[in-house]
């Protein structure tokens, strides 16, 4: 059972590694990563802290499934015009 | 049970977010320090063969890549995403530029002989050059079947794989032998992230090098770029305030 710390770390490693292709740039990611986990430094219940970290692994899916939807509907838009515009003619 | 090898092309591309620029000298885009990736179609083909072998159906999935160095970053996505082994096959930047379909499915011709490939699955064209030749060439090449724009694959474990095609007016469900080509369309799947911890133990896996020269194909260009531009601007639009004011403009542009 690995330590909070531990468990802490990974996840700031994880979210920064995925900020690195957030659509608002990757120091915007960082800074407010940065900011979210610096507030609540001085935290020590450890159930408290349990919670954040579940709250942070969620916010990892989260991220997830945003760049999945923002690339699918990317290459939607980029290919399947046909489909998103039934009534219009399509010169595929 | 089966154990199909599988034989998946991962193609580096500029990045799908990325703003597109020519460079000054017209001759392509802008690519020294431009964010690439794996192309999202054969990443998509990639996550098709690692469900695959998830599901018990294929034994040994190899990942190819052709270009230069950096082509080991797109097979470390691969391989992180589940593929058991990669081949990086080396071209230096300059034959790159004129690399085409042709070679490239050569190439994956040879390599899918050599490694005992059951299934090939490529994406179906690459988001930069959007030539949707490679899978139906290297088919060709093979003498094998080929199963293109495929939203459904579905190997039945004894010698065949029935797939659903997205084709125009609706969907086309064929069943051929395999060895058999495959590529992938969009719906297929929805594609893992590889993750951090994955992306690290694949660092351990490994990546072969080989030469076209090693495969006996002649990388040599077939074409020339003349040219490559920008498309013409879009002229801004005007906005107008009533359906007569609308019909007043049109009389004046002589549309009416």
């Amino acid at each position: 059972m690995s330590s909070q710390k531990y468990q802490v770390l990974n996840l700031y490693k994880t979210l920064l590694y995925m900020g690195r292709e957030y659509p608002l740039g990757y120091p915007y990611f960082r800074d407010r990563c940065h900011k979210a986990f610096a507030r609540n430094r001085t935290e020590t219940d450890v159930q408290t802290i349990d919670q954040m970290i579940k709250r942070g692994e969620f916010v990892v899916k989260e991220i997830e499934a945003l760049y999945r939807l923002k690339k699918y509907r990317t290459l939607r838009k980029r290919y399947y015009k046909h489909e998103l515009e039934p009534d219009t003619d399509s010169t595929a | 049970m089966g154990s199909l090898r599988i034989l998946v092309g991962c193609k580096r591309v500029i990045d799908y977010a990325v703003r597109i620029r020519v460079k000054p000298d017209k001759k392509g885009v802008i690519t020294d320090g431009i964010k690439h990736s794996l192309n999202p179609f054969d990443e998509i083909a990639v996550e098709e063969a690692v469900r695959l072998k998830e599901k018990k159906l294929a034994a040994d999935i190899c990942a190819v890549s052709i270009g230069p160095q950096a082509c080991q970053e797109t097979l470390r996505t691969a391989l992180a995403m589940g593929a058991d082994r990669a081949i990086h096959v080396e071209v230096d930047d300059k034959t790159y530029q004129t690399l085409q379909p042709i070679h490239v499915s050569k190439i994956l011709a040879k390599l899918a002989a050599d490694e005992k490939i059951d299934l090939v699955i490529v994406g179906k064209q690459a988001i930069d050059d959007d030539s949707n030749s490679t899978a139906q060439m290297t088919a060709a090449f093979l003498g094998w079947p080929q199963a293109t724009n495929a939203s459904k694959v579905e190997p039945d474990g004894a010698g065949s794989v029935t797939v659903t095609r997205e084709v125009d007016g609706g969907l086309e469900t064929i069943k051929c032998k395999t060895p058999a080509v495959v590529s992938a369309d969009l719906r297929l799947n929805e594609p893992r992230y590889a993750t951090l911890p994955n992306i690290m133990k694949a660092k351990k896996k490994a990546i072969d090098k080989k030469k076209p020269s090693d495969l006996g194909v002649d990388v040599s260009p077939r074409i020339e770029i003349l040219s490559v531009e920008e498309p013409p601007k879009r002229e801004s639009g005007a906005k107008v305030e009533s359906v007569d004011d609308l019909l007043t403009k049109l009389k004046g542009l002589g549309r009416i």
